[in-house]
C-alpha cells in the first residue's frame, strides 16, 4: 500500500490548517459565501437537505484497517454512527457540524487521509478496479497509475476552476471492474505488439442527464508519456469546454458536438507542443511509488483447500456464500472476498461503526491489512486464504455482513436520495429495501443469478441506473415519485446504456414490476447460465417490456 | 485599482490596453495587449516581440480558462508581463503564479477585503507533493 512520503505528510496536514482559516476568513467577511463554496467543496465538504455532508476519499478504494478504524471513530465521534460508501469509493458522512470538519480531517491527516477534491468543479478522486492488486486476471496493478494521477491532479494550479467535475477511472484487467467508458477520462492498461505497457484512453463517458459511453482517442499511450497526455486532454477541456450551461459543461459533451476525430487532434496537436520530460515523475518517483503495490508475502499453498471442502459440505448457507461472495485470486490458495454492504432491509452501502471495526479486524487478521472500497458499495477482502473462509465468514455473520448476494439481484447500487440529496427528485433507498426484502431468499436470489440494478433518485445518476442490466430512475411528477426502468444497461468493458421500457411506475409498482420481470427471464433463459443481460440481449426489449406492463396477470 | 505584485498592492499605472485585432495597426514597440478569456494564444504569436504586458481577463474567479492561456503563452516564448485582471480571489494567487502570471489587477472592495497580507499568506501554503518534486 502507498505510504505518505513526508511531502505527502506535510501538505495534508497543512491543508486541513488551510481549511481552518478559510473557515475563519469565511466567518470574518473576507470571502463571500459564493467564494467560499469552491474551497470547500475541494476538501469535500457538501451542503446536502438536511446538513454539511463530508465526503472523504479512499484513493483507488483502498486501504488499511487503521485507516478504517479512523473512519468508524469518526461515525462515532462526529456523525451518527455509520458511514456510506459511494459510487466513486468514498465515504460519506451525512451528519457532521461545520464546526467539527477541521478536526475530522485532522483525524484523517493523521492516518494519511484526506476530502481533497471530492467534490467541485475539478479533477476528483481517481478509482479503479477494487480487485486490483489480487484479481486472477489482472495484467497489471492499477493502483501505481492511480497514485500517479491523484499526487499530479491534486491542487494542479491550472485545472481546479474546470467547467464541471471531472472524473478518472483506472483499470488494470480486461475485465472491467472500474466502470471506465462512463468516466470524464478511463485508462485501461494494456499490452502493445511489443510487449511494453501502456493505456488505451477513453474520453468523454459519463452518466447524467445525457449519458454517453466513452471513446477511445488513443489505442496505445506508452507509460511514460500518462501524465503529459492527461495534462493536454485537460487543457483542450479546460479551454474548450462549454461554461454556459451546467449540464452540457462535462467533457462528454464537448466530445459530441465537437466530434471525437476533431478532438482527438486537438488533443494530440497539444500534446505535440507540451515539454513531456518536465511533467512526468522521474523514473525513479514511479519506481518509489509502484514498490508500495507490491504483492503482500503470500505463502505457499495448495489450489485446493481441504478445510474448505469440509465446511461447506458441512453448511450449505456458508456455501452458497462462498460460491457467491468470493473471486478468483492471482495467488494459490488464496480468495477475494466481498463483504456485502447489501443486508436485506438496510440501507445499500452504509457501514455502522461496529462494522466498520470488525471489517478492520478482519483485514487484520485474514487479509495482508489491506481492505478495498468497491464502487458498488460494498467491502473487499483482497487477500484471504481459502483456509481461513469459515473464520471470516463466522465473524461476518456475527456483524450482520455476511449476506451472500454479491453481483445478485439484491446486490443493489442505490444513491442517497431524497432521504438525504438536496438534488434528489425521489427516494432511492426504500426502493432497494422493497426489492431486497422480495428476493431475500438466498436460494432464490443465487438461481436468478448475475442481476444488477441500479438505483438513482434523479437524472444525475449518482446510482448508475444507465448502466444496471435494470436500471431504476426516480423522477418527480406534479408532486409524486415516478420511476423509470430500463434495461439492458451494462458497466463493464461491454458498455452500454439502456433502453427506456416505457411510462413510469408509481414507488408501490416498482417492485411488483421487478418480481414480473425477473419471472418472464427465468421463462425465457436458454438455461441457467444464461444471464439476464444475455436473454436481453439474444430477445431485445420486447418481451419484457411486456412482462414489466402486464398487471393483469398480476392481478389474475 | 490595486495591482497584487510580490511587493505589495501597488497603484495600477494607467495603461492603454489594444486588442488582438489591433496589434497590426499598431506601431509602437512595447504594447499592452487585452485578451479576453475565450483567445486561442496561438493569435499572438507572430506579435509577441511586440508586446511588453499581456492582461488576461477573469469574468469570474471560477472560470479557469485564463490559466491554461497564461500556460500557453509562456510556453510560446512570451516573456513581458502576464496580468489576470478582473475578478481573482487571494486563494488563486500561487496558482496564477504557477501558471505563468506576474500580476493580478483586482478591484477596491476586493482589496478591501482581502488585504496584502492575505495574498501573501497564499503564496507561502505548503504545495501539493508533485510540485515539489517537480520544482526540486
Amino acid at each position: 500500500m502507498y505510504r505518505y512520503d513526508e511531502f505527502d505528510a506535510a501538505y495534508v496536514k497543512n491543508r486541513v490548517k488551510n481549511f481552518r482559516e478559510q473557515v475563519n476568513r469565511r466567518i470574518d467577511g473576507s470571502l463571500t459565501e459564493d467564494e467560499f463554496k469552491p474551497l470547500r467543496l475541494m476538501n469535500g465538504l457538501y451542503l446536502q437537505l438536511h446538513a454539511y455532508m463530508l465526503r472523504v476519499a479512499i484513493p483507488y478504494g483502498t486501504l488499511n484497517s487503521r485507516q478504517m478504524r479512523t473512519l468508524a471513530m469518526i461515525a462515532t465521534k462526529y456523525d451518527k454512527g455509520y458511514g456510506h460508501l459511494t459510487t466513486r469509493q468514498n465515504i460519506q458522512y451525512n451528519w457532521p457540524a461545520l464546526k467539527d470538519v477541521p478536526d475530522i480531517l485532522d483525524d484523517l491527516a493523521d492516518v494519511e487521509m484526506h476530502a481533497i477534491q471530492t467534490s467541485g468543479n475539478c479533477i476528483r478522486n481517481v478509482t479503479a478496479d477494487h480487485f486490483a492488486g489480487a484479481a486472477a486476471d489482472e495484467i497489471e496493478d492499477p493502483r501505481p497509475t492511480a497514485e500517479i494521477v491523484r499526487q499530479w491532479s491534486t491542487e494542479h494550479p491550472e485545472f481546479l476552476y474546470l467547467p464541471r467535475k471531472f472524473k478518472v477511472a483506472v483499470t488494470g484487467s480486461p475485465n472491467d471492474r472500474a466502470v471506465t467508458k462512463a468516466h470524464d477520462i478511463g485508462l485501461r492498461m494494456l499490452r502493445n505488439n511489443a510487449g511494453e505497457p501502456g493505456y488505451e484512453v477513453i474520453v468523454g463517458g459519463g452518466l447524467g442527464r445525457s449519458p454517453f459511453v466513452g471513446k477511445v482517442v488513443r489505442d496505445f499511450l506508452p507509460k511514460a508519456d500518462l501524465l503529459p497526455y492527461l495534462e493536454a486532454i485537460l487543457r483542450v477541456y479546460n479551454l474548450q469546454g462549454r461554461r454556459d450551461n451546467k449540464y452540457k459543461a462535462r467533457i462528454k459533451i464537448l466530445v459530441h458536438e465537437t466530434g471525437t476525430d476533431e478532438l482527438r487532434a486537438m488533443i494530440e496537436e497539444e500534446f505535440a507542443k507540451m515539454d513531456g520530460p518536465s511533467i512526468a515523475l522521474d523514473p525513479s518517483e514511479i519506481e518509489r511509488i509502484e514498490n508500495y503495490f507490491a504483492p503482500p508475502q503470500f505463502s505457499d499453498l495448495p489450489a485446493e483447500s481441504v478445510a474448505l471442502s469440509a465446511a461447506k459440505a458441512a453448511d450449505a448457507e456458508f456455501a452458497t456464500w462462498v460460491d457467491v461472495n468470493t473471486d478468483a485470486h492471482k495467488q494459490s490458495g488464496y480468495t477475494i472476498v466481498t463483504v456485502s454492504a447489501k443486508a436485506i432491509g438496510e440501507a445499500p452501502g452504509d457501514l455502522t461503526t461496529a462494522q466498520m471495526n470488525v471489517i478492520a479486524d478482519l483485514a487484520e487478521q485474514y487479509s495482508h491489512d489491506e481492505l478495498r472500497i468497491s464502487h458498488e458499495q460494498n467491502a473487499i477482502l483482497p487477500h484471504v486464504k481459502l483456509d481461513d473462509l469459515p473464520a471470516v465468514h463466522a465473524a461476518l455473520v456475527e456483524a450482520g455482513l455476511a449476506t451472500a448476494n454479491a453481483n445478485l439481484i439484491s446486490d443493489i447500487i442505490a444513491c442517497p436520495g431524497l432521504d438525504y440529496c438536496a438534488l434528489a427528485t425521489a427516494r432511492s433507498i426504500p426502493v432497494a429495501q422493497d426489492i431486497q426484502r422480495r428476493f431475500s431468499d438466498p436460494v432464490r436470489a443465487k438461481a436468478i443469478g448475475e442481476f444488477k440494478i441500479k438505483i438513482s433518485g434523479c437524472i444525475n445518476a449518482c446510482g448508475h441506473h444507465h448502466v444496471g442490466h435494470v436500471g431504476i430512475l426516480g423522477l418527480e411528477k406534479a408532486g409524486i415519485e415516478n420511476y423509470q426502468i430500463t434495461l439492458g444497461g451494462d458497466h463493464t468493458e461491454t458498455t452500454a446504456i439502456g433502453d427506456r421500457a416505457g411510462p413510469g411506475f408509481s414507488f408501490e409498482q416498482v417492485g411488483p414490476a421487478i418480481e414480473r420481470l425477473v419471472d418472464a427471464y427465468i421463462s425465457l433463459r436458454a438455461d441457467e447460465s444464461e444471464r439476464f443481460i444475455d436473454t436481453y440481449r439474444r430477445l431485445g426489449l420486447e418481451p419484457f417490456k411486456a412482462a414489466l406492463y402486464n398487471e393483469e396477470k398480476e392481478a389474475a | 485599482m490595486p495591482l497584487v505584485t510580490k511587493q505589495g498592492f501597488q497603484p495600477t499605472p494607467e495603461i492603454t490596453y489594444v486588442l488582438v485585432e489591433e496589434i497590426g495597426a499598431a506601431n509602437q514597440a512595447s504594447l499592452a495587449v487585452s485578451v479576453p478569456s475565450d483567445t486561442d494564444a496561438a493569435v499572438l504569436a507572430p506579435h509577441l516581440e511586440k508586446i511588453a504586458l499581456i492582461g488576461i481577463d477573469f469574468p469570474s474567479f471560477a472560470d479557469g480558462r485564463g490559466f491554461s492561456i497564461a500556460l500557453r503563452l509562456r510556453r510560446l516564448g512570451f516573456e513581458g508581463e502576464l496580468r489576470a485582471r478582473g475578478y481573482l480571489i487571494s486563494d488563486q494567487y500561487p496558482h496564477a503564479m504557477a501558471c505563468g502570471f506576474d500580476t493580478v489587477e483586482i478591484d477596491d472592495e476586493m482589496a478591501e477585503r482581502q488585504p496584502y497580507e492575505q495574498w501573501k499568506a497564499a503564496t507561502e501554503k505548503v504545495l501539493p507533493p508533485y510540485r515539489v518534486k517537480r520544482a526540486g
